[in-house]
């Protein structure tokens, strides 16, 4: 399959709202953009989602789902055939404090696949890449490789 | 109220359920907290909101790491000398089980505060505290 016709059908598969993570869909995380090996998601800026009510900034929480959800997207981009993965670990180091009021965007990129595990790294931002909140590395594994439509019946980051 | 002023309530009282009043984020995916003998457990109530992964259900592990790491901010808060919210610096999480979605407990101990960083360390639990769904460790900010 090319890589065009491989994101189409992972885009189509996760338009499905019984497809969709019900704690992504109550953060109102959205997928922005995908590519073989890459995901791009964002969360919208909600006060009640807040760390610090003084201060107004995100908790890290926060922080966490949306670069967990870029790592397991990017994975499931990687991967010529579905499968269902599980985060084995998650290294977080938060470089600054999110700004209160602006939306968050996290991009993962799935560098290395091997039979069991798959490594990844995503950065969350603001507007810049380069300005970044937080930097991630974390490991993936896949629990049950599957094909076609059996992998489609469970597939989920 | 700020929250240096809930956490010195919190300290004169020996009630740190009032820290989520400073903390949007534990009122939103309900987390509370219990203190016995200087330990505090924060306690998250199923909720299918927290789900990730539809097919299983399994709890988001973003949810299970928001849950660490308010166990880590909480012991803090309680352990140190200052009134200022712990700040993350850096955390890893392990994942080690699947979370299914029921109430689920995390605890966290301080392994060693130096004058600005401490070094925490936590664990997340469902039925049993000896079968860990997740741990943490990671450096705060503090003072």
């Amino acid at each position: 399959m090319t890589d065009h016709a491989l994101m189409q059908q992972i885009l189509a598969f996760r338009s499905k709202p019984e497809n969709q993570s019900p704690h992504g869909n109550f953060l109102g995380l959205e997928i922005i953009d995908i590519d073989r090996g890459k995901g791009v998601v964002r969360i919208p800026y909600r006060a009640e989602l807040a760390g610090n009510a003084t201060t107004g900034v995100l908790h890290g929480g926060v922080i966490t789902t949306v670069l967990d959800a870029a790592c397991g997207i990017s994975v499931i981009c990687a991967l010529e055939q579905r499968a269902t993965i599980a985060t084995l670990d998650l290294r977080i180091d938060y470089l600054k404090p999110a700004t209160p009021g602006q939306p968050v965007t996290a991009a993962g990129h799935c560098y290395k696949v091997t039979r069991n595990i798959c490594f990844v790294r995503a950065l969350a931002y603001h507007l810049d890449p380069e300005d970044p909140i937080a930097n991630c590395a974390a490991t993936f594994m896949i629990t049950s490789p599957q094909t076609g439509e059996a992998r489609a019946e469970r597939v989920s980051p | 109220m700020s929250i240096v002023e809930l956490i010195r309530l919190a300290k004169a009282n020996n009630d740190f359920g009032v820290l989520s009043a400073g903390i949007p984020y534990m009122k939103t995916l309900n987390i509370e907290v219990h203190e016995a003998d200087g330990i505090l457990t924060v306690e998250l109530q199923a909720d299918r909101i927290h789900t990730g992964n539809p097919w299983l259900p399994a709890l988001h592990g973003g949810v299970i790491g928001g849950l660490l790491e308010t166990a880590a901010i909480v012991q803090l808060a309680h352990d140190q000398d200052t009134d200022n919210l712990p700040k993350p610096i850096n955390v890893t999480v392990d994942y080690l089980r699947s979370g299914r979605i029921a109430t689920t407990w995390a605890r966290a101990q301080v392994t060693k505060q130096g004058r600005r960083v401490a070094n925490v360390q936590a664990s997340c639990w469902q039925e049993d505290p000896e079968k860990p769904i997740a741990s943490l460790f990671g450096h705060f900010l503090t003072g």
